[in-house]
């Protein structure tokens, strides 16, 4: 398994900015305070970055989805960097961490600073009412097949793939309700996340439908803020001053058509080939696995991963989160463990490795999990973009 | 209702996008194999023919998957709506997303058989489906 080049790589530091749903400072202000907490948080200076990367890179269209890319923060830091990179077309958001790896391995760089910006709550107190369509502007590309039917957001695509699945596996809404309930739960302990208010399955089960049978509380929350990770080759990493969390395996994968419409298998999406490829890549198993973070742009994802990544099986996550005892701070695996993005906010998968190398640091104050946790599994997206990563205190 | 948004028009999709002038819906077909290729690219990745065309299907199909929107995005939406994919009757992997029009939202199902319709839209003819009554 040693031949693989992530495994010669670790997270050395993280960092995160303000978080909230209207900032008082800019998208590239806020990305300077996660990218200056994550290089100190490594004991490493500006000096010591010499690679940069982010995704989908910078996207000026007042939208907020990525305000910033790599140039507008190489430039405020004034890093000289070997290598850098950004861009949508890659195995979802982990695709800058996928792409450091190779340059580390290509040699081009030791510590890469890797960030994720968003500034969606104030775009859209302003021009954006969402994300994907802008009135009176004809669409091109993958959304245009379905930009004439009202398909104003992600939501509703998601939507689609989430009925199939409750088609198909028969869970109930209170079953689903869960995974709100839980995170809301975990929220509360975590300083840092938008909504801390706690919530129960009758709230659950009152908040509106958005789009059947996605409901308010399934979704994540638009918010202004930025995280940021270093990715470190293995023996800089062990000169550094917190123990390297290891990335133990990567799956990322398009062995399928990557298309909104077209994929095989609507209600598992692009995540049980990513899940397999992770896990060739490793001698773990999912027993090995002590917490997870799990990409919740929308609970569905969240339902879909543990299944995927063989936590429960294919349609048994109904029985696996019925009650919530499983994957509580206490159960037997705890899953999103800072609120995720349901209730701290749409970091959009940085927040979830933001809080899975607290956890596994042990940094998490009231909600850390208990019993030295060592293994975590992260993911991202839904629809035909999907990545994952095995994190391993080393 | 808001002003539907319409697609940048192509070489590839402009079949699509206008046959419902005539009351077609225009899938491409490769004439070598007869694999329809959607979204359409004058490719076959079944056979590797370049003879690929679009051809007017029966504009039958049956709902894969569909959900009720309920939010207004936008000022004056009016929901519900349905926002569906339909699976072409000539080929199960052709998934065409839409609305599904002239019917109670609460009444559509998984696996309804419907057929297409078609709203005239600026310069476009916007393929909808409607239940098959009969």
């Amino acid at each position: 398994m040693t031949r693989f080049a992530e495994k010669n790589t670790a997270i050395t530091g993280v960092g995160m900015s303000d978080v909230s749903r209207g900032a008082d400072k800019s998208a590239l202000a806020l990305t300077v305070d996660a990218a200056l907490e994550a290089i100190a948080d490594a004991g490493l200076t500006r000096a010591d970055i010499d690679g940069i990367a982010t995704w989908p890179g910078e996207r000026a269209d007042g939208s907020g989805f990525s305000p910033v890319g790599c140039a507008a923060l190489q430039d405020a830091l004034r890093l000289e960097v070997g290598w850098y990179g950004g861009g949508g077309e890659a195995p979802g958001q982990y695709g800058a961490v996928f792409n450091a790896i190779g340059a580390i391995a290509a040699g081009l760089c030791r510590n890469v600073l890797i960030f994720r910006t968003m500034y969606e709550a104030t775009a859209r107190k302003t021009a954006y009412a969402n994300s994907l369509l802008r009135e009176g502007q004809r669409q091109a590309g993958p959304f245009s097949w379905y930009a004439p039917y009202y398909t104003y957001a992600a939501a509703l695509q998601q939507a689609l793939f989430f009925n199939l699945y409750v088609h198909k596996s028969g869970i109930r809404p209170d079953q689903v309700g869960q995974i709100a309930v839980n995170q809301r739960r975990n929220a509360a302990l975590n300083p840092k996340a938008i909504y801390k208010a706690p919530i129960t399955i009758d709230d659950y089960l009152a908040s509106p439908l958005i789009a059947t049978p996605l409901r308010l509380y399934d979704c994540d929350v638009p918010i202004d803020g930025a995280a940021a990770i270093i990715v470190s080759r293995m023996d800089v990493a062990r000169t550094l001053k917190n123990p390297p969390i290891r990335i133990g395996a990567i799956g990322s994968s398009m062995r399928y058509r990557n298309s909104w419409t077209q994929l095989a298998e609507l209600d598992t999406q692009a995540q049980p080939k990513v899940a397999e490829m992770m896990w060739s890549r490793t001698d773990l198993k999912p027993a090995d696995v002590d917490i997870a973070q799990l990409y919740d742009g929308f609970s569905f994802h969240t339902i879909n991963w543990l299944e995927n990544f063989g936590f429960c099986e294919l349609h048994g996550a109904k029985y696996f989160i019925d009650g919530g005892h499983r994957i509580a701070l206490d159960g037997d695996l705890p899953v999103n463990t800072g609120g995720g993005a349901m209730s701290g906010g749409r970091l959009h998968a940085y927040g979830a490795v933001h809080e899975a190398c607290t956890q596994l640091w042990g940094r998490a104050g009231a909600r850390q999990v208990q019993g030295d946790p060592q293994v975590c599994a992260t993911s991202t997206s839904g629809g035909p973009l999907a990545g994952a990563m095995l994190l391993v205190r080393d | 209702m808001v002003a539907r948004t319409l697609p940048v028009i192509d070489r590839d999709n402009e079949a699509y996008w206008t046959w419902g002038r005539e009351g077609k819906l225009a899938i491409y077909r490769c004439a070598a194999c007869e694999y329809f290729v959607h979204p359409p690219v004058p490719f076959c990745p079944r056979c590797e023919s370049r003879d690929v065309a679009p051809q007017a299907v029966s504009g039958r199909g049956r709902v894969v998957t569909f959900t009720v929107n309920h939010k207004a995005w936008v000022p004056d939406l009016a929901a519900p709506y349905v926002l569906a994919l339909v699976a072409i009757a000539e080929q199960d992997d052709v998934r065409i997303p839409c609305n599904i029009v002239e019917c109670d939202p609460e009444t559509v199902d998984f696996n309804m058989d419907v057929e297409v319709v078609f709203e005239p839209v600026e310069d476009l003819w916007v393929p909808l489906f409607r239940p098959v009554t009969a």
